[in-house]
């Protein structure tokens, strides 16, 4: 394989000289796609090279199936286009194939070198589409290409461009294979090459930049990369820190998610439910179960699978919820230490029961299609299923405050863990406000299974990896306030992604938990201590 | 009806099942029966990875069994479940040959579970046979290494990556345990060898069930983006797996720009979630399901069969339970008992067929030759492979490329008899210090 990228590369130039001067003396596609049967990865090579010195757009389409796994081949030594659902085409005329059926298909696999050769080949050829979606990333794959023998097309391409954003990439992608070619500039050229890189101000171009700082020639150019660097540098400072109190919000909305359940049955009933990460586990089960339903029935539904599970799993654990206060908690009222006792084996027997039903390995819980990918703001990168996560948490807080401040359950809730004795005489029925509560609680922790099952591992050990935190969350907010509960898990994560890129992960989560321990040590109800009598009932 | 309802009704049966086997004389062979510890985690974290291995054994002995046993007499498996707790899989291993009487154990995952019932299995002189891939600077003359050393899976893999991808940038990134350490730091000591800056590495270690992978993918993001070819290695256990390469698949890092090679993840770890996202990302074992022997065809049909699934994955762990089974059973077999120090002489330089169409052989220093296998993730889940050794490696004990450990030979046959020979000292007992 080393020496077969060479002559990989040299076939295409060959192609593009050939496709200017001679274009008849290339193979045609018809005769290059039969020769991909049964081949060897270079052999692979070799076609995918043959295929771009044809310089013809029609085999782009072949090129993108190789490329995406979509290219088959049969027994017989057809090649065929087949993307999963829809006809299965011929993969030299494109056209649906009648006689083959999708188990006579047999893909044809490529390895990564492979599909870098076609990326880069399908952005040759595509320079031209008329999608301006197309020649942007037929633009950004030259750019991180940066071959000078693309210059010349290049310079065609942006000479014909309208559209003002792909042409600047198409400008930065020539300046990126001038400074590449080595050749001698002009002042001028090397000016605007370098203010055409520095303008992308992303780590890539910083890393052109600095390596032309050594081929400067004159104090001139030495001073325009310097000012680029510079320019970069603040920028990318401003997007690290914006960057890093994202990635806080997000990692404390789960925090947030997963603690704010614990804030009602330890934050305001005052139990130690060690049992609590497995009701966020529970939750997880739930959406897989839905998502499995979804599959084996109604494939085009999954898209909504969350949108079910989301009740179902609260009302699951709610009622899981509920059975647990019913039957072992309300036994040991006033006896933390045995309740702690009691829930901890009570979470060891869920989830061994979880392994035995379900298997020990992961479920495969999918993304629906609306959180998967990323999108760029104001030069961040933010992936949709965390900010959709973040918005969740924000919704499942203002909904439980609601519940809490604006409903006779709420008002009942309140009065209960007040003053017991008093609400008792007034009428409320206390062993079920106790239900009721315990089951809201654990029904929240269910919500956040369903959020985490989008980012974790749905198995039986999903809930043990967040019941520490939890616990932190909630005592250094302070016990029994929900905003407490907020401001705890957003600190806490803000703090932990400031600390991570200099301490390391490891190193991180130890710093916060004695900084929380110093923290309990000065203010041991927490940052919003609840005050009154509340607090010793 | 789904997989999950079915394992419902199978739970409740194989309870009632459990019950009338204990019940049940063994019928098909004549003597005693010989007795084979099976100690691994059926719950706690490491049940996800090691259940499948207790029954891939169980799988194993039925086979023998219908073969007609070892040395006429039948076996009989003793499960013991070590709950992912250290220290009580030393005191099963201790209940397992003094009370159970048996005389061999299959177990273990993790390294800390091994160097936990080491001295067991030493001062009761039975025999383990350890299945998985480790950090290898050990050897002892009780345990018998089936999974890859370093120079079986690390060292390959990142050769793999340097003359065959091209690789300049390195990210050495995994869990923070001894695993992940030893392994990163042989591989740092041998990029550093080869002639990569210091600058040019970047070592990453994470807690156990990290999830939130955000600051560390756009850390390797940004290290990657020099614009020269960067990979990560990856020691990362289990768990964590899954939120990591989620996390790249939603960065969008490509497996075309920043491969990512792991030496923990399986066919079994795959088997949780979408593969689409993680296409072309590699990992280096010595088995894949994929590969197509008939050897593997028929083990696959067996264990499909017998785990009563077709979705069930192999892995390659599973494959070195069955190198190692296969080879206690001809030592047993040649030694003609299955006291341990005939085995322990009788069994080097044993050969087993592997799954792969090659040949293991166990050597002196307890560890065995393997082939070394690099596979590029697909989308069922399975590996494609991409690169394979011509020859077959022979496990070092010692690292060459730690020089504390580089002088040490491991050989457990006259006249060296040593885990730990000192070659420069001319002495049995450790490194020079």
């Amino acid at each position: 394989m080393p020496f077969a990228r060479p002559f990989a590369i040299l076939l295409f130039l060959l192609a593009l000289l050939g496709a200017a001067a001679a274009p008849a003396r290339a193979q045609s596609p018809a005769e290059i796609v039969p020769t991909m049967f049964d081949a060897s990865l270079r052999e692979l090579e070799d076609a995918v090279a043959a295929l771009v010195a044809t310089g013809d757009p029609a085999v782009v389409p072949v090129l993108r199936a190789l490329g995406d796994g979509n290219l088959y081949e049969t027994d017989a030594g057809g090649i065929y286009i087949f993307s999963g659902s829809g006809p299965i085409l011929d993969a030299v005329t494109g056209e649906p194939v009648e006689g083959v059926v999708e188990g006579d298909l047999s893909r044809i696999r490529i390895n990564n070198s492979l599909r870098r050769d076609v990326a880069a080949a399908i952005g040759n050829l595509t320079l031209m589409s008329e999608n301006d979606r197309t020649r942007m990333s037929a633009a950004r794959e030259m750019f991180s290409t940066a071959d000078p023998d693309n210059i010349p097309l290049l310079e065609e391409a942006i000479a014909a461009e309208e559209n003002a954003g792909v042409r600047a990439v198409m400008e930065q992608a020539r300046a990126a294979a001038l400074l590449a070619s080595g050749e001698t500039l002009t002042e001028e050229q090397f000016s605007q090459a370098i203010a055409a890189i520095a303008s992308r101000s992303d780590r890539e171009s910083l890393a052109i930049l600095t390596r032309n700082l050594a081929n400067a020639t004159t104090d001139t150019q030495r001073t325009a990369i310097n000012a680029g660097i510079e320019r970069i540098n603040q920028a990318l400072a401003i997007r690290d820190v914006a960057q890093n109190v994202w990635y806080g919000i997000s990692l404390g909305s789960v925090l947030l998610l997963a603690a704010i359940g614990l804030a009602i049955t330890f934050g305001v009933m005052g139990v130690i439910n060690m049992a609590h990460g497995e009701m966020v586990m529970i939750g997880a089960y739930v959406t897989f179960m839905v998502q499995e339903v979804i599959r084996t029935s109604f494939p085009g539904a999954f898209d909504y699978s969350l949108a079910i599970a989301i009740p179902l799993a609260f009302l699951v654990t709610g009622l899981v919820g509920v059975a647990i206060e019913r039957g072992i908690i309300r036994w040991l009222y006033g006896r933390p230490l045995e309740t702690l006792l009691a829930t901890w084996g009570l979470s060891l027997i869920i989830q061994q029961g979880v392994r035995t039903i379900f298997g020990p390995t992961n479920r495969d819980v999918g993304n629906p299609s609306f959180m998967s990918g990323t999108f760029e703001f104001m030069g961040l990168m933010i992936t949709w299923n965390r900010l959709w996560i973040v918005i969740f948490a924000a919704v499942v807080f203002a909904l439980l405050l609601l519940v809490l401040n604006r409903t006779s359950l709420g008002l009942q809730m309140r009065a209960v863990t007040q003053n017991r004795r008093m609400a008792s005489a007034m009428g409320i029925r206390t062993p079920w406000v106790d239900a009721m509560t315990f089951g809201l609680g654990s029904g929240v922790a269910g919500l956040a299974g369903v959020a985490l099952s989008q980012i974790d591992n749905v198995s039986p050990n999903l809930g043990q990896n967040y019941i520490i935190d939890s616990f932190m969350v909630v005592v250094f907010g302070g016990v029994g306030n929900l905003w407490g509960t907020l401001v705890g898990a957003l600190t806490l994560g803000v703090a932990n992604k400031f600390l991570e890129p200099f301490a390391g992960a490891v190193l991180a989560k130890i710093v916060i938990l004695v900084l929380i321990i110093l923290f309990i040590q000065r203010r041991p109800r927490g940052l919003f201590a609840l005050k009154g009598r509340a607090v010793d009932a | 009806m789904t997989d999950w309802t079915k394992r419902i009704g199978s739970a409740v049966l194989a309870g009632a099942m459990g019950a009338s086997l204990f019940a049940a004389p063994a019928l098909a062979q004549e003597g005693e029966p010989i007795k084979v510890g099976i100690l691994h985690s059926l719950s706690g974290t490491m049940a996800i990875s090691e259940t499948t291995l207790k029954d891939a054994m169980l799988m194993l002995i039925e086979q023998q069994n219908e073969a007609g046993g070892v040395l006429g007499r039948p076996l009989e498996p003793v499960v013991v479940d070590i709950a992912s707790d250290w220290p009580l899989a030393a005191e099963l291993a201790r209940r397992l040959i003094e009370v159970d009487d048996v005389d061999v154990v299959f177990g273990c995952w993790t390294s800390v579970c091994r160097k936990s019932v080491l001295p067991v299995f030493e001062e009761l002189n039975s025999l383990l046979f350890y299945p998985v891939q480790y950090e290898g600077e050990e050897s002892q003359r009780n345990v018998f290494y089936t999974g890859a050393s370093p120079n079986q899976q690390a060292i390959p893999a990142v050769d793999y990556l340097m003359n065959e991808e091209g690789v300049e940038r390195w990210v050495l990134a995994g869990t923070d345990y001894v695993y992940p350490q030893t392994t990163n730091k042989i591989l740092e000591q041998y990029l550093l060898d080869s002639g990569v800056a210091s600058d040019d590495i970047m070592i990453n270690y994470t807690p156990f069930g990290h999830s939130d992978w955000q600051t560390i993918v756009s850390d390797i993001v940004a290290f990657g983006s020099e614009g020269r070819k960067t990979a990560v290695v990856s020691t990362i256990n289990g768990d964590a797996n899954v939120p990591f390469y989620r996390e790249l698949a939603n960065q969008g890092v490509d497996a075309a720009d920043i491969p990512v090679v792991a030496f923990s993840v399986g066919e079994e770890e795959l088997s949780g979630f979408d593969t689409t996202p993680l296409v072309g990302h590699l990992a280096a074992w010595n088995y894949f399901m994929s590969v197509e022997t008939p050897e593997n065809e028929e083990f696959i049909a067996a264990w499909h069969d017998f785990i009563g699934s077709e979705d069930r994955v192999t892995n390659d762990p599973m494959e070195a339970h069955y190198i190692g089974f296969n080879m206690w059973v001809e030592a047993v077999e040649a030694a003609g008992t299955t006291d341990a120090d005939a085995v322990i002489d009788s069994i080097v330089g044993i050969e087993v067929p592997n799954l792969t169409g090659g040949v293991a052989e166990m050597l002196p220093n307890h560890h065995i030759t393997k082939p070394v296998l690099i596979g590029e993730i697909q989308d069922d889940g399975q590996f494609f492979v991409v690169w394979e050794t011509e020859d077959l490696v022979p496990g070092d004990a010692w690292s060459d490329y730690l020089p504390e450990s580089a002088v040490l030979e491991a050989d457990w046959t006259d006249p060296m008899n040593c885990g730990n020979y000192n070659t420069e000292t001319m002495t049995c007992g450790g490194s020079a210090q």
